[in-house]
């Protein structure tokens, strides 16, 4: 067995056209509990953790771009988590504050559990990838890298090396539904985001499907549903639902519908499937009227 | 005359808040636990396990794994030399299973090898051909299914009939209650060291609850006499029970007798969940019978406990749940039946509340819905029946000893409530936690109320003795007293009590404990049933006095006068009259004081045929009331205070009882709301600490203890009751009953997961 | 295979057979320094908790190989030198009880290095944040908080002394 310790990118893309190319380590999260519990026996590693570079994110037209190697711990210390609230609220319910410090953003995106915290993050706001070879780059769109359960579109050659979205960008909510307060499996999550120039909301699911899911009927139902709260001076940055109560609980029903949960030792699928229509109500109702720093939530100190 | 009083030191002996002594190297990362043994030249041990929970061994071939560089032994049930099977009450569990496995993880193949990674490798290489059985995976089914095992499926079958079978109270209350299978979750996993001796015999330092009945049968397999196999307590990372039975123990000496060189062993976590015992799956039916009084007048019951493949310490948890079946409460007329039985689940046996546990949740919410059905408060219910000295328990048995019940439902109950309600907690407060699920107005507070009890020390006749040694000795900078003992310390603070004892009984300023080992002394017993503060600490208490009466002997034929006119006291001996004084370091430079005592409770009696008889020592009380938050559409649940009153006997050391308490409500609250062994056809789904949630620091609630009751205890050494256990027992009811405040639904089993909350059906009867 | 790691400010020689190894291995059987505890070995637990370039993380998920080059802080390696000599925390773990099997104890006192360094006076629901990656099986964390909460106080009196 080999360890290569990368200092660069182009490091590590010559690391990775050796045939066979050796296996990605980045925070080892996930990584070192397969090795540690001897289900995965690397031939050949390649650590990225000290490729400075990975660990930078920059913000230009509307647009961040965030390096795989930034820390969940990262994303929630300010200016990220103003940039991007939803992430930092979905970082702080990542493991422990040790698995915050060492896990990555892209460590979560190449593992592609559909328990992956910022996944329904990401999809909610229409992410891209960026994978890198010693053949080049190219990007994906998030739901075309997201084949299935730790499955992805990245190649064997290939690093996964940022992430970009818009930023900052509307309102934005994370709900993640555990069994414990903290160092929790999620059992159901969601992020809603609304973008209040447009009245667009996106909605995304997780733990309750193969990979993260939109739910685009809800979407699509909510582009009607949703109005401005008041109008002239009595304007607000508040909106309501033309239908109120009535297109919460419709909501609620085309969310579960679009959910594809599983039965299993966390979980049932009747579980996940009301649990994501809750969340997904409650989330909506935070962003519709926000208090103020309420998009916030209580970001860690 | 001068009346010389025993002094009472603000920082020494029995009654203070003592540091432990084993504080400062636990804190700096240098106490050796079991898993930080080192010997030169050792090699790392590893088990192969079952991945069906029932199966038939067609083949078994070790050839792959001795193909892989540096592996040293690879050993199958026929290299076994003793004893196949082992087992605390019935040996009935094979050391490696020959030709059938009985339960998901048990041991088929050991390994030794230069490297753990290499042991593990080889263990994967042995191929192993099983022809699956459809496992036995019902208890109920159990009773009259074909047996899986030469010794049958029943393991025992207890009736317990008491007063008159007539008797017919005018309310009636029925319910059938189910437990989930809780892990004991200790953080030290199963690790140890075993050293081949030269005398053809084996030195196993391990972490364990009982050395010397691990030593029995540990000899017994490898077919050694006793005194070649030397077990000595290495660090303990934690216990709660499932340090009871041997796990690794024979397979490391096997190892280590069949290589030559000395073995390590360090299990995973997932091997962990596999090789200990977990707290039994309990379903329990029960009828209560009252007056309009609200005077119960009768109780009938049925206990079925789980206990999987083999038999543990089942036959006595099953007398314990169906001992207490009816709770510390008046029963006038009572028919219980118990059983317990072999499945092809994983085996069930001790953990810290045993039996008690799973007959509190179920007793404790029929008083609930008793009185619901009465219109009564349910505390004054408690108050009401409340056990008192003097009652007679369902099993005829007299309570000789101290029962402040209702005290501690009293104090309990009185608590002051927590200062804010959940629209003052912070989102990080809430059910859901960090997840921010919680929408203030859909989270409900409830508060609800249990009582329970346990025995202390074994029972049913068992004479559960501890030897121990003191020995007095004048070291270069004055008196030393050094203890010899064989009970383990697993946390709990025997180390503290026990030099707080010898500093009450002889006045010295240094006590050392010697490392517990079988070679040095005989057995302490087992560090359970919250025995050792009565037993281990009953026999260093007589130890020191038998050491002291000898220094008083000493100085009387200096002085020429009588012990009985001698007191000691402030690191002397004095005349009760007069003004002689002898200092003990002066006494001791005579030579060295030595004594050995063992330590005998008084003696119980096996039940009858109709469970009857004197079959305990002695009994403890708790009460705790629960303040919890829950969210009503997704049914998380938030504990955020536990209220707790408790019969303790007399306080030995403040600080260490406020440990027990608080540690053993925290595993009373996750039973109530997290912790589940998760069995699918007996197949184990969640074998780790990422889907075995314990509570964390965010999940615990404010304990506030609202009164520890101090009624010394006749017989046991300095009044003391064991504490370690009522903090378990009904800890849960009390969480449970207070979601069932705040949800209105019957919830009867535990752990209560949200989906029982969220997804129950409208119009569920209220209990 | 050989390589180097600085452990608490002492570059140390790893001649290790499989580099699979694990921090947390290392440090215990190859290093001598065994106060880093092997409870989980999946980062679920916190017992194994050390400081790598300042950064809490759990020993368990670090691969050994690639910490060559970076600062590593064991439990072993705060404190002071004599048997006795015990830091602010390690002395309140043991004043207030915080300590019973002990398992947990190193991690914790690891983590709460780095909370006390980061947040020197948090509240209670930030201590219990901050520690709720530390699995406590023997406490209910109640004497743990109870320490935190003394050895913040021992910080500011100390600061304020100076």
């Amino acid at each position: 067995m080999t360890v290569t310790v990368a200092r660069s990118v182009p490091e590590a893309l010559q690391a990775l056209a050796a045939d066979p190319p050796p296996e990605v380590l980045a925070g080892g999260t996930d990584f070192m509990v397969e090795v540690n519990f001897a289900r995965r026996r690397p031939e050949a590693i390649l650590a990225v953790s000290r490729i400075d570079a990975l660990g930078q994110w920059q913000q230009s037209d509307g647009q961040l771009r965030l390096g795989a190697g930034v820390t969940y711990t990262q994303l929630l210390e300010p200016p990220l988590a103003e940039l991007a609230p939803a992430l930092a609220q979905a970082a702080r319910t990542v493991g422990s504050p040790q698995i915050r410090n060492a896990g990555t953003i892209g460590g979560n995106l190449v593992t592609a559990s559909p328990a992956g915290d910022t996944l329904p993050v990401l999809l909610a706001l229409d992410a891209e990838v960026e994978l890198a070879s010693a053949q080049g780059t190219r990007t994906l769109p998030l739901e075309a890298f997201l084949l299935g359960p730790k499955r992805c579109a990245r190649r064997p050659d290939e690093l996964l090396v940022a992430v970009r979205f818009p930023a900052p960008f509307g309102r934005q909510e994370f709900v993640k539904v555990g069994t414990r307060n903290a160092m929790v499996i999620a059992v159901a999550s969601v992020c809603v985001v609304l973008d209040p120039g447009t009245g667009q909301v996106r909605i995304a699911l997780g733990s309750v499907g193969p990979t993260p899911l939109r739910a685009r009927a809800a979407e699509a139902y909510l582009a009607e549903q949703l109005v401005p709260q008041g109008t002239g001076p009595t304007a607000t940055s508040a909106f309501e639902l033309r239908d109120g109560d009535a297109a919460l609980a419709e909501v609620r029903r085309l969310v579960a519908e679009a959910a594809q949960p599983i039965d299993d030792h966390r979980s049932s699928a009747a579980y996940r499937r009301h649990a994501v229509g809750v969340c997904v109500a409650r989330a909506l109702e935070r962003l519709l009227r926000p208090a103020p720093g309420a998009a916030l939530g209580e970001v860690a100190a | 005359m001068t009346v010389l009083e025993r002094p009472r030191r603000a920082t020494r002996g029995v009654g203070v808040s003592a540091p432990r002594p084993d504080g400062v190297p636990k804190v700096r990362g240098q106490f050796q636990f079991s898993s930080d043994l080192f010997a030169e030249g050792m090699l790392w041990g590893h088990v192969l396990r079952s991945p069906h929970p029932s199966a038939r061994i067609r083949r078994l071939d070790v050839g792959p794994a001795w193909a892989i560089d540096g592996v040293r032994a690879v050993l199958t049930a026929a290299d076994v030399p003793g004893a196949p099977t082992y087992g605390l009450e019935i040996p009935d569990q094979p050391v490696l299973a020959a030709d059938v496995v009985r339960y998901m993880g048990e041991p088929v193949v050991a390994v030794a090898a230069d490297h753990p990674e290499t042991a593990r490798r080889a263990a994967a290489a042995v191929l192993v051909d099983y022809e699956p059985l459809d496992p036995l995976v019902d208890p109920e089914d159990a009773i009259s299914a074909p047996p899986i095992h030469p010794d049958g499926n029943v393991f025992r079958h207890l009736r317990i009939e008491h007063g008159d079978p007539e008797a017919r109270g005018e309310v009636v209350v029925e319910g059938t209650y189910e437990v989930g299978m809780q892990d004991q979750a200790f953080m030290g996993p199963e690790s140890g060291l075993a050293v081949p001796a030269e005398d053809g015999g084996v030195d196993l330092y391990i972490a364990t609850q009982w050395l010397h009945v691990d030593r029995d049968q540990v000899a017994r397999c490898l077919g050694l006499p006793l005194e070649k196999v030397r077990l000595h307590l290495a660090g303990v990372g934690g216990a709660f029970g499932a340090r009871e039975d041997v796990s690794i123990q024979v397979h490391l000496c096997l190892l280590a007798l069949a290589t030559g060189r000395p073995v390590k062993m360090v299990l995973s976590r997932e091997d962990s969940f596999f090789s200990h015992v977990h707290r039994h799956p309990a379903r329990i039916w029960l009828r209560h019978q009252a007056d309009r009084q609200g005077r119960l007048v009768r109780v009938d019951a049925r206990v079925l406990l789980d206990g999987g493949a083999y038999a543990s310490s089942s036959t006595a948890v099953i007398s314990n749940a169906t001992a207490f079946a009816t709770g510390p409460y008046r029963v006038p007329n009572a028919t219980v039946d118990g059983w317990v039985v072999r499945t092809n689940n994983p085996p069930c046996g001790a953990m810290r509340g045993f039996g008690a546990v799973q007959a509190c949740f179920a007793y404790e919410a029929q008083m609930d819905k008793l009185a619901a059905a009465l219109g009564m408060d349910p505390v004054q219910l408690r108050l009401a029946n409340a056990l008192r000295h003097g009652d007679t328990l369902i099993t005829g048995q007299r309570i000789e000893g101290s029962a402040p019940v209702a005290q501690v439902i009293e104090a309990a109950a009185g608590a002051p409530l927590p200062a804010v309600g959940p629209e003052a907690l912070p989102d990080v407060a809430l059910p859901g936690g960090a997840g921010r699920t919680a929408t203030r107005s859909r989270v409900r507070r409830g508060v609800g109320f249990a009582v329970g009890y346990k025995n202390l020390m074994y029972s049913e006749g068992f004479d559960d003795a501890s030897e121990a040694r003191v020995r007095l000795e004048l070291a270069e900078d004055g008196p030393l007293a050094t203890v010899t003992c064989a009970a383990a310390e697993v946390g709990q603070g025997f180390v503290t009590l026990a030099r707080q004892i010898c500093e009450e009984e002889l006045g010295v300023e240094r006590v050392v404990l010697a490392p517990p080992s079988t070679a040095r002394i005989g057995s302490a017993g087992s560090t359970s049933a919250s025995r050792q503060t009565w037993m281990s600490g009953g026999a260093v208490a007589e130890a020191c006095r038998a050491v002291a009466g000898r220094l008083l002997e000493r100085a009387a034929r200096r002085l020429g006068t009588d012990p009985g006119r001698l007191v000691l006291a402030e690191g002397a001996v004095q005349a009760l009259e007069g003004a002689d004084a002898l200092s003990v370091a002066e006494l001791l430079a005579e030579g060295p004081l030595e004594e050995t005592v063992t330590f005998h409770h008084r003696q119980t009696e096996p039940l009858d045929e109709r469970g009857q008889g004197d079959a305990h020592v002695a009994f403890a009380f708790a009460a705790h009331r629960a303040v919890v938050d829950v969210d009503l559409d997704l049914g998380l649940v938030k504990v955020v205070q536990i209220a707790t009153a408790q019969d303790v006997g007399r306080v030995l050391n403040p600080l260490q009882v406020l440990g027990q308490i608080e540690g053993g409500i925290a595993q009373g609250v996750g039973l109530a709301v997290m912790e589940e062994i998760v069995l699918d056809q007996g197949r184990v789904r969640n074998p780790s600490f990422t889907d075995y949630l314990i509570p964390t620091a965010l999940d615990m609630p404010d304990v506030a203890v609202a009164a520890l009751v101090e009624e010394p205890e006749p017989g046991a050494p300095f009044g003391a009751k064991g504490v370690g256990e009522p903090p378990t027992i009904s800890s849960t009811p009390a969480v449970v009953a207070a979601i069932r405040a705040a949800t209105g639904l019957p919830l009867t089993r535990v752990p209560v997961r949200p989906a029982d909350i969220a997804l129950a059906t409208p119009g569920d009867p209220r209990p | 295979m050989r390589y180097e790691l600085v452990v608490n400010g002492t570059p140390r020689e790893v001649d290790s057979s499989w580099l699979g190894e694990s921090l947390l291995y290392v440090l215990r059987e190859r290093l001598g320094l065994p106060g880093s505890k092997n409870a989980c070995e999946q980062g679920e637990c916190g017992s194994c908790s050390v400081l790598l370039d300042g950064r809490l993380v759990c020993a368990c998920l670090v691969l050994a190989a690639s910490a060559v080059g970076a600062e590593i802080t064991t439990v072993e390696g705060l404190g002071g030198e004599g048997p006795e000599d015990l830091d602010p925390i390690q002395r309140a773990f043991v004043e207030a009880g915080a300590v019973q099997c002990g398992f947990c104890t190193p991690g914790l006192v690891v983590a709460v290095h780095d909370l006390l360094r980061r947040v020197p006076q948090p509240s209670e629901w930030e201590i219990r944040e901050a520690i709720s990656g530390n699995l406590c099986r023997c406490t209910g964390y109640g004497r743990i908080l109870d320490a935190v909460q003394r050895a913040a106080r021992a910080f500011a009196e100390q600061a304020v002394t100076r």
